[in-house]
Parts: structure tokens; C-alpha cells; sequence
């Protein structure tokens, strides 16, 4: 574990360091690239400011990330078990894939109120929703040939198959898709800010402090981007530990 | 146990007129078994042997309803094959293990009472026995990852036998383990069987084992997969590590060899093991 964490962590060190380094002696103007001391400094002074739009994004990603999970998973077990339900889906789901997200969140965005976050979130839902749905689709169509003949010799039923055999296989392929899936959620919700509603989120912080004179805010609402997508990227390594553990070892080996 | 209502001489499997061809009339055609004709009484314990691609597994699917045959018949204890997969009649392994990654030991040799409706209690008890009959009583709450290649497959035959099926069908069950477990596990399985008076079909690519295990070893022959010679084997019951050092179990194994050199003569015989 720590043999696994500390390459990275000595590298991050050295760059941070290289960067401040480099800005104090080649004299750079903290209004064009910020020190990381003072990206800290701002993060802990403003850490409200930081915390409360970190919230608002992280919040949308994750209600999106929820969502679009359930939903591909529900309608690529759906899509696999009926066929009429695999003819409606693929081609719509080929056809949304097709339409440029922006143009999703604009048409949204008229929709609903102005300040209104359910624009972003469908948003959010529908790009992993595709991610989640792939693997799920995947998954299921990859079972183990003895497994299957044990449970036909077994008379086991269709649905005792998928509840038994079929699920618990998938299980490795959704967690896939989600560990993916997680940190495209928070890289749409950022960006779907940028397309109207209120401002209060950090895809609008960022791109608004940014542009001021006060880059360190801007680089310490990027931080609070990097914090959260930290937190998404754990969480959903850690679920998938805790829910296939069969796949540690397999991993491991 | 319900038995069915069965006359004492009752054969525990016919095979009569079995036929199975792949893709039919299709450029890429498989006469995969032709004629067969086979009947295996209750307790008997046959061992199919013949070069790769005689159909030796599809004879066995063919049994196991698994596969439907392209003409013919086969009857286990008086039913339809249909009907004896549908009742859970027999109890099946493979070469791989086919273990539940997801499940715990006993889970495994409890999924088929599972599926039979068992309740919890009387499907732990079962598996406990099944556990101590492989000589793994103290691996139940393991998980299968953590066993050797060779416990696994004892699991899968712990779970073959877990609803003591009169009859056990088994392609390649030990074709993945080392020479030493393998002779274990033989020796395990004959004890077993005999024990419970199980009835096995059992394929196998090497002739000690087949000669080793069975009272009748059933020679077959690709392209098209037929029967071409039954070899009694005699050696009786209670066998033990002496019977593999006996004169008239060379004998045996010596006089399948010759029936398979009769193939090999006739046709490439391809993977057969000569050990
Ligand atoms: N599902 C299938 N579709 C088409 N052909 C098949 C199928 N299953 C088996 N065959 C063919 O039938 C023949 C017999 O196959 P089978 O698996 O029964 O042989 P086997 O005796 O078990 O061989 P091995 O010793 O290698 O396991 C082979 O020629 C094989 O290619
Ligand atoms: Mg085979």
C-alpha cells in the first residue's frame, strides 16, 4: 500500500515545488500563474466559498452518476432478458449518443427554471447512464460455459439463472463501468455549467476567477475540482471493493 | 429419496439408435455420433475413452439432455432424458470446476438443493455431509479462490452429489490435476459411488484411469463417432493402490490400448494419453 502511494506522492512534491520554484525566480506576476503557497492560502481562507460551490457540482455529479448508473444497468439486464425492449433501446440509445451533448443542455436549459440544477443532472445521467450501459450489456452476454451447462442441468429457470449466475457475474463489468463513469460525471457537470443557469457551481467559479485578477481563488476552486474528483474516484473503488471481493483476488493474482 | 417405481432389473441408462449430427447439411456438417446403441445397469460404473473428437462429450450432453439428439432415444431409469434433467436426477462435473466465484464452498454444493426448493437448514446439513464425504469438512465458509485446483474440483463433485443423484455423469473431471491427485481423487471416487451405489458415466482421456475405475470401459471411434469395443474389466470391487501394480489390470489396460491402436490404425488418432 505504501510502496503503491509514494511514487506518486513524491512526484506531486517535486512538481509543486518545481513549479514555486520557478515562479519566484523567473519573477512571474501572480496574476498570471498563482504560487502554490498562495493556491493553499486562498483555499484555506476561502475554503467556504470553495466548499459551498465544490457542493453544488459534486451534488450534480452525483445524483447524475446515481441515476445514470441504476438506469444502465436496469435497461441493459432489460434489453438482454426481452427482446422487444433491445429493439426500442439501441437504436434511441445510438441516436442520443449521436446529439452533441451541448445541444442537450441548451435545449434543457429553456426547459427549466433558470436556477434550476435538474438541466446539468440529466445531463450527468445520460453520459454515464451510455458508460454503465455498455459494460452491463457486455457482462451479460459474457457467461462461463460450464456455469451455464451446470444450470440448465440443474432445470434452473431463466430468471434463476440471471438472479444466481448471470448478476453476480456482471457484477465486476457495472463496477467497471462506474469506476469510469465517475470521473466523466463531475468533468460533464463542470462543463455543463458553462451553458447558462446559475452560477453557483465551480465550472462557473472557475471560469469566472480565472478571468480576474484573483487567480488564486481560481486555481483553489480547481483544487477543490481535483478534491472531489479524488473523493469520486475512492468512492467507487471502494464500493467495488466492498461488493465483489472475488474480484480482489482475481486482480491481485 | 423418492425412487421411481422401478423393477429391480431396471438398466439405469439406455442409449438406442442415437444420432447426433451439427449443422445439418451445411457445408460444415458433423456426423458426431452414429448408432449408438448403450445400456448401463444400476451401480455400474462406465468409463468412455476415445481419441479427441469422437464425440465422447456429446454422448455425454446427449444423456444429460444438454443437447437434443438428431434421432434416437435415451432413457434414464425408466424416464426421458428430458424428464430426468427436469427431476434433477443426475449429478454432473466437468473438467473445469465451474465453481461460483461468488459463493462460499457450502453456497456451491447447496446451489442445486437450492434450486430444488430445499430448505436452508436441510440444505446446510446436506452440504456439511457432502463437505466431510471430500474430506473438506473444515473449508465450507472458505471461498473458492482459496482452494487448490485439486479441492476445487473435490468441491464440484461435493456438489455433484449433493441431492445423492442415482446417477453421475463427469467429462474430464480430474483432466486438470497432477498425476498424485489425481489416483487420490480415483480412489476417493470409487469409494464414494460405491458407498451410495451410484451409477457413473465417466469420460476420461487417459486408459489407467478408465481401466482403474470402471467395470466396463466403452471404446469409441471418431469421424463418425461410434462404439467399436466394450472391454469388461473385472477387476471387481474394493480396488486399491495394489490394483494398479496387478497383473490382470496391465491386462486391461493393455487390451484398451490394442482397441484403441485398432482407431489409431483406421484413422490419426489424435490426444490420446498413453500413461
Ligand atoms: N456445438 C457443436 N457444434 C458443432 N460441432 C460440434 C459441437 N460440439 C461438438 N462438435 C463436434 O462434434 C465432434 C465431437 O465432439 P466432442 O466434444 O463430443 O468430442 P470429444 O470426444 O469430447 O473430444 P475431446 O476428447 O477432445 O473432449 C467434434 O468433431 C466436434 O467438432
Ligand atoms: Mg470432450
Amino acid at each position: 500500500m505504501v510502496v503503491a502511494v509514494l511514487p506518486p506522492l513524491v512526484l506531486g512534491v517535486l512538481f509543486l515545488a518545481a513549479w514555486q520554484t520557478w515562479i519566484i525566480v523567473s519573477d512571474v506576476q501572480p496574476y498570471v500563474i498563482p504560487r502554490p503557497t498562495d493556491i493553499l492560502a486562498s483555499f484555506i481562507d476561502d475554503f467556504d466559498l470553495v466548499w459551498r460551490a465544490s457542493l453544488v457540482t459534486g451534488m450534480n455529479a452525483l445524483v447524475g452518476l446515481v441515476l445514470g448508473s441504476v438506469f444502465g444497468f436496469v435497461v441493459a439486464v432489460l434489453t438482454n432478458r426481452f427482446r422487444f425492449v433491445s429493439e426500442v433501446v439501441n437504436p434511441l440509445a445510438i441516436t442520443i449518443a449521436a446529439i452533441p451533448a451541448v445541444v442537450i443542455v441548451g435545449v434543457l436549459n429553456n426547459m427549466y427554471a433558470l436556477d434550476s440544477q435538474i438541466p446539468r443532472r440529466i445531463m450527468v445521467t445520460i453520459s454515464v447512464f451510455f458508460v454503465v450501459f455498455v459494460q452491463v450489456a457486455k457482462g451479460l452476454r459474457q457467461n462461463d460455459a460450464t456455469q451455464m451447462e451446470l444450470m440448465r442441468s440443474y432445470a434452473a429457470t431463466p430468471f434463476d439463472t440471471l438472479k444466481k449466475v448471470r448478476l453476480p457475474n456482471t457484477m465486476p463489468f457495472f463496477f467497471t463501468g462506474v469506476r469510469t463513469a465517475a470521473p466523466l460525471a463531475l468533468i460533464i457537470a463542470l462543463v455543463s455549467e458553462y451553458f447558462g443557469g446559475t452560477q453557483n457551481g465551480l465550472g462557473s467559479k472557475i471560469s469566472g476567477t480565472l478571468n480576474s485578477s484573483n487567480k488564486a481563488l481560481g486555481f483553489a476552486y480547481v483544487l477543490g475540482g481535483a478534491l472531489v474528483g479524488l473523493l469520486f474516484f475512492a468512492g467507487s473503488n471502494l464500493l467495488e471493493y466492498l461488493v465483489v471481493p472475488w474480484r480482489r483476488r482475481a486482480r491481485s493474482k | 429419496m423418492e425412487t421411481p417405481m422401478t423393477s429391480p432389473s431396471q438398466p439405469a441408462v439406455v442409449v438406442t439408435g442415437l444420432n447426433k449430427i451439427f449443422n445439418h447439411g451445411q457445408p460444415n456438417q458433423v456426423d458426431a455420433l452414429v448408432d449408438i446403441d448403450l445400456e448401463v445397469q444400476p451401480g455400474e460404473f462406465i468409463s468412455l475413452i476415445g481419441p479427441s473428437g469422437c464425440g465422447k462429450s456429446t454422448l455425454l450432453r446427449l444423456v444429460a439432455d444438454l443437447l437434443e439428439p438428431t434421432s434416437g432415444a435415451v432413457t434414464i431409469n425408466g424416464k426421458s432424458a428430458h424428464q430426468a434433467r427436469v427431476d434433477q436426477d443426475y449429478g454432473m462435473a466437468f473438467q473445469q470446476s465451474g465453481l461460483f466465484e461468488w459463493r462460499s464452498v457450502e453456497r456451491n454444493i447447496e446451489l442445486p438443493l437450492e434450486l430444488k426448493g430445499w430448505d436452508k437448514a436441510k440444505r446446510r446439513e446436506r452440504a456439511k455431509e457432502m463437505l466431510e464425504l471430500v474430506k473438506l469438512p473444515e473449508f465450507a465458509q472458505h471461498m473458492p479462490w482459496q482452494l487448490s485446483g485439486g479441492m476445487q474440483q473435490r468441491v464440484a463433485i461435493a456438489r455433484a452429489l449433493a441431492s445423492h443423484p442415482k446417477l453421475l455423469l463427469m467429462d474430464e473431471p480430474f483432466g486438470a490435476l497432477d498425476e498424485m491427485t489425481r489416483e487420490h481423487m480415483q480412489a476417493e471416487l470409487l469409494r464414494i459411488c460405491a458407498a451410495a451405489g451410484t451409477t457413473v458415466i465417466f469420460v476420461t482421456h487417459s486408459i489407467p484411469e478408465a481401466v482403474y475405475l470402471a467395470d466396463r470401459v466403452v471404446v469409441m471411434s471418431p469421424r463418425p463417432g461410434r462404439i467399436t469395443e466394450i472391454v469388461n474389466v473385472g477387476l471387481g470391487r474394493g480396488r486399491t493402490e495394489l490394483t494398479r501394480e496387478a497383473g490382470e489390470f496391465f491386462a486391461r489396460v493393455t487390451e484398451v490400448r490394442e482397441a484403441l491402436r485398432g482407431i489409431e490404425m483406421a484413422d490419426a488418432a489424435r490426444g490420446i494419453e498413453d500413461r
